[in-house]
């Protein structure tokens, strides 16, 4: 079962507005995505370095319909965790810019595509791939961790198809990029898009950029999502004054938007006759859960609304069972056919079948109301969301440990404080985590203490902290 | 501390970057940490130095340190 089977059915409409303003078809999209896909001689693993340009999204597509399963990688990662990452993984071929500047040994081109180069490895391919497997998604969406998540070409149907619904995507849709595709939040509106034989607009450039708006108002864009950061950014744009007539409904994801801002963008989006959705997901779940109707957005403030067609939640007590009252809080648990089939931390878990059987347990705590609108209360695991990556404090004492440096993280979604033991070394801290999550410096802020505290069994005392 | 130095120091402390990379090659984009979430810090604390309020055109326009200069002109302020 694979939809990007079918897409031949909207040979005529246009597919890609490239940042070149070129409009290109879907019979053009799937001549070149067959192009690319044809290359590869069987089923393989690929590495697919995106941008949000046209061979990018090329690329994804024919490896799609190649079956070969695919890691899509932010353009921005660094070098030394990519080649943690080739290590970890052997694919057999690797899809990248050809100004990537990207170390590779022992490879060679097999294909040119424009601006992208189809490179083939010398690894001994010492692991299979499961039938299912169709892609690796990175949980934090960001570049910290070999993590990744198992989904399934069922997982992505079912994902983008009750998206399709919910959203009322038409063929006369036409999003436009605001996150890098290798991205879960920004892959799933691409994915929902061209199965509806929409036309996506891929920028390169951030809201905080002349050329998005310039894309955004040459093109005609109907729509775009954006994460908790994304919003502060249209706030301090001054949103409320900009006249969007071509926008049609503006979707929000990526961790949770402070009231203020929500009640902020509900009002202003109605005033423009724009439909503000306040959505729900992780990539376990491939990646979307909930949504909130737009009609209630107004009465229902700060909720993430209901499960999406075809998935249920419901809230579990700490020993597992479900809590039947409203208003009471509970672990959120979720089931749905986009339920990823689970973990892989090295290639020699792509051979695994589904471990989930189709239910998530989300590890965020919620509640729901007697209307049957769940909200977000809290987490259950030591993870933040910031600037829409989910972060690990545990992945990253790890991190800041390999360096060298006794450590232990603590924080909030806007600030991940760093306590750390060796005096002088504030930013120098600072610098690598940054670097190594591609999370901007503002995010973090290092703190020198003398000692970590620790209970009798050395277990870091995190509430001393912060 | 006149304007250019208030300037000046708005970049250095913003970005974590020396004083002598303060030139036309440092434009949005070019270092890790002028991205768009380092721009909203920089635009922020313009705002707050200058005690002005930036308008959307200008915002998404200031894409280089020497662009600024033309850009906060705009709003009464010699270098």
């Amino acid at each position: 079962m694979n939809s990007y089977d079918d897409l031949e059915q909207y040979c005529s409409n246009t597919a890609v507005i490239t940042g070149h303003s070129e409009e290109i078809s879907y019979a053009e999209l799937l001549e070149t995505a067959d192009n690319i896909g044809q290359q590869l001689p069987n089923r393989c693993l690929v590495f697919v370095v995106c941008k949000n340009c046209f061979e990018s999204v090329a690329g994804y597509i024919g490896f799609i319909r190649a079956r070969a399963a695919l890691v899509l990688i932010p353009d921005a990662i660094d070098n030394k965790f990519f080649a943690k990452l080739l290590e970890t993984y052997k694919p057999g071929y690797i899809y990248l810019p050809k100004e990537q500047p990207l170390l590779l040994s022992n490879v060679e081109i097999v294909s040119s595509h424009r601006s992208y180069t189809l490179h083939k490895t010398n690894y001994c391919i010492d692991y299979s791939l499961h039938d299912d497997l169709a892609m690796l998604v990175s949980t934090s969406g960001s570049t910290g961790s070999r993590k990744f998540v198992r989904q399934s070409y069922g997982n992505v149907n079912s994902n983008a198809g009750a998206i399709g619904q919910y959203l009322g995507i038409t063929s006369a849709d036409r999003p436009i990029t605001t996150l890098p595709m290798s991205y879960t939040y920004a892959l799933s509106i691409i994915n929902s898009h061209l199965l509806k034989g929409a036309s996506i607009i891929l920028t390169e450039a951030s809201l905080m950029e002349k050329r998005f708006w310039e894309a955004l108002r040459d093109n005609n864009a109907t729509t775009f999502g954006g994460v908790p950061y994304s919003f502060e950014m249209l706030q301090k744009l001054r949103f409320e004054e900009m006249d969007l007539p071509s926008i049609r409904y503006i979707t929000q994801a990526g961790g949770k938007l402070n009231l203020d801002l929500t009640s902020e963008f509900v009002e202003n989006c109605a005033q423009k006759d724009i439909e503000f959705i306040v959505m729900y997901g992780q990539a376990e779940a491939a990646p979307r859960m909930s949504y909130l109707p737009w009609q209630h957005a107004r009465t229902k403030i700060g909720s993430v609304g209901i499960a999406i067609p075809g998935g249920k939640f419901w809230l579990e007590d700490e020993c597992g069972n479900e809590i039947i009252d409203s208003d009471a809080t509970g672990e959120l648990v979720y089931q749905g056919d986009n339920v990823t089939m689970g973990y892989a931390e090295s290639r020699f878990d792509l051979r695994k079948g589904d471990e989930n059987n189709g239910i998530l347990h989300t590890g965020d705590l919620a509640s729901r109301d007697a209307d049957g609108f769940y909200y977000i209360t809290g987490r259950k695991k030591r993870f933040l969301k910031m600037y829409g990556h989910r972060v690990n404090l545990d992945e990253i004492e790890d991190l800041v440990r390999a360096a060298g440096h006794n450590c232990a993280c603590v924080g909030t979604d806007d600030k991940l404080k760093i306590y750390f033991t060796k005096p002088g070394e504030n930013d120098r801290i600072v610098s690598y985590v940054s670097k190594r999550t591609g999370i901007n410096t503002a995010g973090f802020v290092s703190v020198y203490i003398d000692e970590i505290p620790r209970n009798e069994s050395g277990k870091v005392l995190y509430s001393a902290l912060g | 501390m006149d304007n250019k130095q208030k300037y000046d120091q708005v970049f250095i402390d913003c970005f974590s970057i020396d004083k002598s990379t303060l030139n036309e090659d440092l434009v949005y984009n070019t270092i890790e940490s002028w991205d768009s979430i380092g721009h909203m810090g920089l635009i922020a604390a313009l705002e707050e130095a200058f005690d002005i309020v930036m308008e959307t055109d200008d915002i998404i326009d200031f894409s280089s340190y020497e662009k600024g200069f033309e850009i906060l002109l705009g709003y009464g302020i010699e270098f």
